[in-house]
């Protein structure tokens, strides 16, 4: 799974650094170096722009992964950094963004837009695998997700729009519901198609979404 | 209760549906006068519900001026713009107010529209849309909460027999059947061997096939529905023959061509029924129906 991003306009990123003359960048070793939206090539193309638009860059780090607890280690090595300036402009996924707001004491802006969780089915080509409703019916669809390949999220089949098995709102991509039948025809169970869901409950993780692990979860790890 | 087009079914008279499309705004004049001039010639007259994602009058609001008229309504709905709640309560005021046939859709994407910004909402298909409407029938709303007072609704949905690939649409077609759909409003069909071949499969079950005539008013547009619309495949020969219409004839030859189709499919039996698709031409519905030879 990575998180897959896009660099905000760079009139944008300005526009959020309106009251900051002194920023630290911190980019991501992890999804967004694979996307080359926060890797050490765009975090330093970045350092030189806001320079350029005459910002002082009090350093930059590219931390393994940002979204994880080590990230406390990474700022820590970097603190007097830091501590010196008045933004800290994020090359990470929100995750990234979200962990380092955690640590920093100071205001976090994000340098990228956020936009699926996905998956590399090839070099370079990025999808969304996941939705995260919390009702996997993957079983019943030859672990093709309807709720993020078809457009509209629909479960119970194709609608009026499939056109040669592409989606009408985009002609490059796949209409999710030929892919599933195809697949279901392949592993000989057809009859899937068949099977009427009824609508997902909007609720199942009502957010804000949290999960707790309990102690006997835990142990089971152990 | 009163459910006349559902009795219209149920005789087995080969009936006729148009539809009407509501103005991008309140002047209604337009939509009214359709109203007026359709909804003695047809069994009964469906209202769009912002056809191809684009903001208008609601078909609600067509379907009590056609009510209110003493027409007969087919109140269009789709999954796209409400939630379970706002959908049941349209439901519910719709039934309070004398509508009873409802057209079960998914509804268009909303990039294909005017407000490509917004959120289709989709938190139903048209499957669970007849699901639900089952449940009110039974008394309950989706929460599963008792509900004062009874509703029956004659519910329809629609298939597109050209669909490529045609087995996922058919898939979903029986579980249209199996949610109770009781007649089917199809995209429309030109190629009557294709349709033949469709209604031999849909004739296992029990539901009535309206077959959808959408009216052809030039060649160009019978090129640009084939290039450009899912599910319409309009054969050369019908371009052919709108081509070689004498210039300024081709609305006419378009209505001889509906005329014609409908003619077939009644007098061969071949389907329940035609709903009247004639965009922008609502005024020329009568005349297709004088070219089909049917007297509603």
């Amino acid at each position: 799974m990575k998180s897959i991003t896009r660099l905000k306009p760079y009139a944008e990123i300005m526009q959020q650094l309106e009251d900051c003359n002194r920023v630290f960048i911190v980019g991501c070793g992890t999804c967004a170096t694979v996307v080359q939206t926060g890797g050490v090539e765009q975090v330093e193309a970045m350092k030189e722009q806001l320079q350029d638009s005459g910002m002082l860059v009090t350093g930059w780090t590219v931390i393994p992964t940002a979204c994880d607890e080590m990230t406390s280690a990474s700022t820590a090595e970097h603190e007097s950094a830091i501590q010196s300036a008045n933004g800290i402009l994020v090359m990470a996924c929100a995750l990234g963004v979200q962990r380092l707001n955690l640590y920093t004491g100071k205001r976090v802006l994000p340098a990228l837009d956020t936009l699926f969780m996905g998956l590399e089915e090839s070099p370079g080509y990025f999808v969304e695998a996941c939705d995260q409703c919390g009702e996997c019916i993957l079983g019943y669809t030859a672990g093709i997700c309807p709720v993020t390949a078809c457009h509209k999220g629909l479960l119970n089949g194709p609608c009026g729009g499939t056109n040669k098995g592409k989606c009408e709102v985009d002609q490059e991509k796949d209409c999710a519901f030929t892919l599933i039948y195809q697949k279901l025809r392949d592993l000989g169970r057809p009859d899937l198609m068949k099977h009427y869901h009824p609508p997902k409950n909007a609720q199942a993780c009502p957010r804000p979404k949290v999960k707790i692990l309990e102690a006997k979860e835990t142990e089971q790890w152990i | 209760m009163d459910l006349k087009f559902k009795s219209l079914l149920d005789s087995g008279k080969f009936v006729v549906t148009a539809e009407v499309a509501p103005p991008k705004g309140i002047e209604l004049e337009q939509m009214n006068h359709h109203i007026e001039l359709l909804k003695g010639k047809v069994d009964a007259l469906n209202v769009t519900d912002h056809q191809s994602s684009v903001m208008r009058f609601p078909s609600l609001g067509g379907c009590l001026a056609i009510k209110e008229g003493g027409g007969e309504a087919i109140l269009q709905m789709t999954c796209r713009d409400r939630n379970q709640i706002a959908l049941q309560s349209d439901l519910l005021f719709a039934y309070s107010r004398g509508i009873r046939n409802v057209l079960c859709l998914t509804g268009d994407a909303m990039p294909v529209g005017d407000h490509p910004q917004a959120r289709g909402v989709f938190e139903m298909d048209s499957v669970q849309l007849l699901h639900c409407i089952n449940r009110l029938e039974e008394g309950y709303d989706m929460g599963g909460n008792e509900l004062k007072g009874e509703v029956s609704f004659c519910k329809g949905a629609i298939v597109t027999p050209e669909a490529d690939p045609l087995e996922p649409q058919l898939s979903k077609f029986e579980k249209k059947v199996e949610a109770g759909v009781e007649f089917i409003q199809t995209q429309a069909i030109y190629d009557l061997d294709n349709f033949a071949a469709f209604m031999e499969h849909a004739r296992q079950f029990s539901v009535k096939i309206i077959a959808g005539i959408v009216l052809l008013t030039s060649a160009k547009m019978a090129r640009y529905m084939n290039n450009n619309v899912p599910g319409i495949f309009v054969p050369q020969h019908l371009i052919d023959e709108l081509a070689d219409a004498p210039k300024g004839t081709a609305l006419q030859k378009g209505i001889e061509i509906a005329g014609r189709m409908i003619a077939t499919l009644h007098n061969d039996a071949l389907c329940d029924g035609v709903h009247i698709m004639a965009i922008n031409k609502e005024e020329v519905v009568p005349d297709i129906l004088e070219a089909a030879g049917l007297q509603s």
